[in-house]
């Protein structure tokens, strides 16, 4: 094939891709940004302005729920490579044949039903009448109704279960390429099974690691049903905020720039965990 | 055949750095070990002394069990049955983080996230060394293994050869009582094998620990070893020095396993002084050394003799050497390793040519007259293995 043809073909299988990062992402948050620099002066006519930014900064209850969010993803985020490394590990490296497969799918089953089952599906368990509460009465643990909906542990519990998937999938991967026999050098050496994870088995699934944790995070930040429906009066996530920004108040411009605030945020919080995890953005993803 | 105790004659490498007066403690004992896995036993009563300072191979076709075995001196596998010492203190339940024994593993498994320093670093952090005192062992140690320069070098910007001695030197460095090593020159092209035999046979003796080396490699266990078990289905056939594996085969395995061999199959017409006269399927009449008790006349026998124990075409062989006709098929020039290729009967057979490169004097189709010292071609029941 001789050179222009190649470049052709490459353009051509480019090109869908090229046309959906154009039309879908590109676009819409080029016209976020524009949108989110225009102050409306009356009903059809607008000036250029940084008036919804500080509102964001003036208002303390934005910017405040902007942070709790950002912490409580972080959190998630840590709960999520808590609860899923020990998952990873059995799967990659002491399941065998059938079984492997097996939990892997046990993993991904949850993912055939959407969001808004799983989440309907945890309130079954947690809300007043529900399982857990019905349960705890009938063995005498508590004489009145529990209510465990509504609180920053319903929603964190909500979340982490959302993004378990999408952890345990790359750590899966990476620890599967991990040689038995670096385990047990470790070992041989002297180390203990701390020593061994912390030297050896953790900076070797840092790839992994760090690109679950990338997933999870923005998931999780990015998240509407779970917080909405799981969360109590204070537990306010910010994605609800730009929702009742541009549905219910009908207000594009505020709702432009807490969209725009929240992608500099999750974009410098990405950064930094690279930075900090000594990882490239190339590495982890390529 | 349990060799449970070396033969302490041929133990000729005197260990150079160790201080330890106490000539009486072995390094390693073991006694009546046993791993099955499933029916078949991997390692099936397995007994063995090493003393300090020694150079200790087992040798064995692949599968025949010994990674089982090193692993279980590393701790990684338990023995069904059977207990195992190191310097005299039992070491069954200790974990393989406490014995005092580094293993160089396989491929080696040095940590692709650490340099070579860090590498090395690693054990003796274990250990608990002090900064100072770490990095002037890992500066000597790297010396030591001839490595002075690459200490701030990924593994995989290594040579095989250096990652070899990066392992090395990554165990030797916590200075352990035994060292095992688990064909660690398997991934080496051949001239650097070769090269590194020699090496790590140097280092052994520089550095006095005591090495249990595994390999399927009859030659490195030759060239490398104080002693050599040689092990098969997971038994030791024989424990001795290599000379003595090479000249007195205790079995028709080892006979064939150690070194080139010729097998010629025959019935025993007679045995005086130990000396067997076999009858051959072609009908010529040849002698061996009876090698067993159960070599007496009528019996059906392998003899064993080796390509450079012949003399091809001697005129006038002595009295005390035995005489075979052969056929010759081939030469196969090999440098200082050159053969000839012959037929009897339907057998086929390789002698040692003489070293003054008079190779066309054997063209195919001619006859040539081999001779050997009875005394060095053992007589082995057949069909005993
Ligand atoms: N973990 C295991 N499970 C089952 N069988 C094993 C295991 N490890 C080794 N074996 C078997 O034990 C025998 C000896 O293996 P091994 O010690 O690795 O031999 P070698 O190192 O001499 O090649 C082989 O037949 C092998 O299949
Ligand atoms: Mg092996």
């Amino acid at each position: 094939m001789n050179p222009v043809a190649h470049r052709l073909s490459l353009w051509l299988l480019l090109a869908p891709f090229l046309l959906w990062m154009l039309l879908l992402v590109i676009v819409p948050h080029l016209q976020m940004l524009w949108v989110s620099f225009h102050v409306r002066e009356s009903w059809d006519s607008s000036v250029w302005g940084v008036a919804q930014y500080q509102t964001f900064f003036s208002e303390s209850y934005y910017w405040r729920t902007f942070v709790r969010t950002g912490v409580m993803s972080l959190f998630t985020t840590l709960l999520t490579l808590i609860v899923a490394f020990p998952v990873a590990w059995y799967i990659a490296r002491l399941a065998r044949g059938r079984s492997k497969g097996l939990l892997f799918a046990a993993c991904l089953i949850p993912f055939w039903a959407s969001e808004l089952v799983r989440t309907y599906g945890w309130m079954i368990l947690l809300r007043e009448s529900g399982l857990i509460s019905t349960w705890l009465q009938f063995v005498g643990l508590t004489d009145a109704p529990v209510e465990m909906l509504y609180n920053d542990i319903a929603v964190m519990t909500g979340l982490v279960y959302n993004g378990l998937l999408f952890m345990v999938v790359p750590l899966v991967t990476t620890l599967d390429g991990l040689d038995e026999s670096l385990v047990e050098a470790g070992y041989d050496l002297g180390g203990n099974s701390w020593t061994v994870l912390q030297q050896i088995v953790i900076p070797w699934t840092m790839p992994g690691i760090t690109s679950g944790c990338i997933v999870v995070f923005m998931l999780t930040l990015g998240s509407y049903l779970t917080p909405v429906l799981m969360g109590g009066k204070d537990s306010a996530w910010f994605t609800e905020q730009i929702f009742t920004q541009f549905i219910t108040r009908f207000n594009w411009e505020q709702g432009a720039a807490l969209g725009v605030l929240l992608l500099v945020l999750s974009s410098a919080l990405v950064w930094l965990g690279l930075r900090l995890s000594g990882q490239s953005f190339r590495r982890v993803m390529g | 055949m349990t060799p449970a105790n070396a033969d302490r004659k041929s133990v000729d490498g005197e260990p150079v750095n160790r201080e330890d007066g106490d000539r009486n403690c072995a390094d390693l004992e073991c006694r009546g070990l046993v791993r099955r896995f499933g029916d078949t036993a991997a390692v099936d009563h397995i007994s063995l002394t090493i003393p300090p300072g020694q150079f200790f191979s087992i040798l064995g076709p692949s599968g025949c069990g010994k990674t089982t075995l090193l692993r279980m001196l590393a701790g990684f596998e338990q023995p069904d049955s059977g207990d195992i010492y190191i310097r005299d203190q039992r070491m069954n339940e200790v974990p393989p983080n406490r014995r005092p024994v580094n293993m160089v593993f396989q491929h080696l498994a040095l940590f692709p996230t650490m340099t070579v320093a860090e590498n090395i670093a690693y054990g003796l952090r274990r250990q608990g060394v002090k900064t100072a005192e770490r990095q002037q062992r890992i500066k000597q140690v790297l010396a030591q293994v001839g490595l002075p320069e690459l200490s701030d070098r990924n593994p995989h910007q290594l040579s095989g050869g250096q990652r070899q001695r990066v392992a090395l030197a990554r165990c030797l460095v916590l200075e352990p009582t035994l060292l095992l090593l688990d064909e660690p020159l398997g991934a080496l092209d051949l001239k650097l094998r070769e090269q590194m035999k020699i090496e790590l046979k140097h280092l052994q003796k520089t550095f006095g620990t005591t090495f249990v080396y595994i390999t399927h490699d009859q030659s490195e266990a030759l060239v490398m070893s104080d002693q050599v078990a040689v092990m098969r289905q997971g038994r030791f056939d024989q424990l001795a020095s290599p000379e003595e594996l090479y000249h007195n085969p205790a079995t028709p395995f080892v006979a064939s396993f150690v070194g080139d061999n010729n097998r010629l199959p025959g019935r025993v017409t007679s045995v005086q002084n130990g000396i067997a006269a076999i009858t051959l399927a072609n009908g010529q009449s040849v002698q061996g050394r009876a090698a067993e008790p159960g070599v007496a006349a009528g019996a059906a026998v392998d003899l064993f003799v080796r390509p450079e124990s012949m003399s091809v075409k001697q005129d006038h062989p002595q009295q005390s050497l035995t005489r075979l006709s052969a056929t010759v098929s081939t030469t196969l020039f090999d440098g200082a390793n050159s053969r000839l290729e012959m037929r009897v009967g339907d057998q086929t057979l390789y002698a040692r040519l003489p070293q003054d490169g008079r190779l066309g004097a054997y063209s195919a189709g001619s006859v040539a007259e081999l001779s050997w010292d009875p005394r060095r071609a053992p007589v082995f029941l057949s069909g005993t293995g």
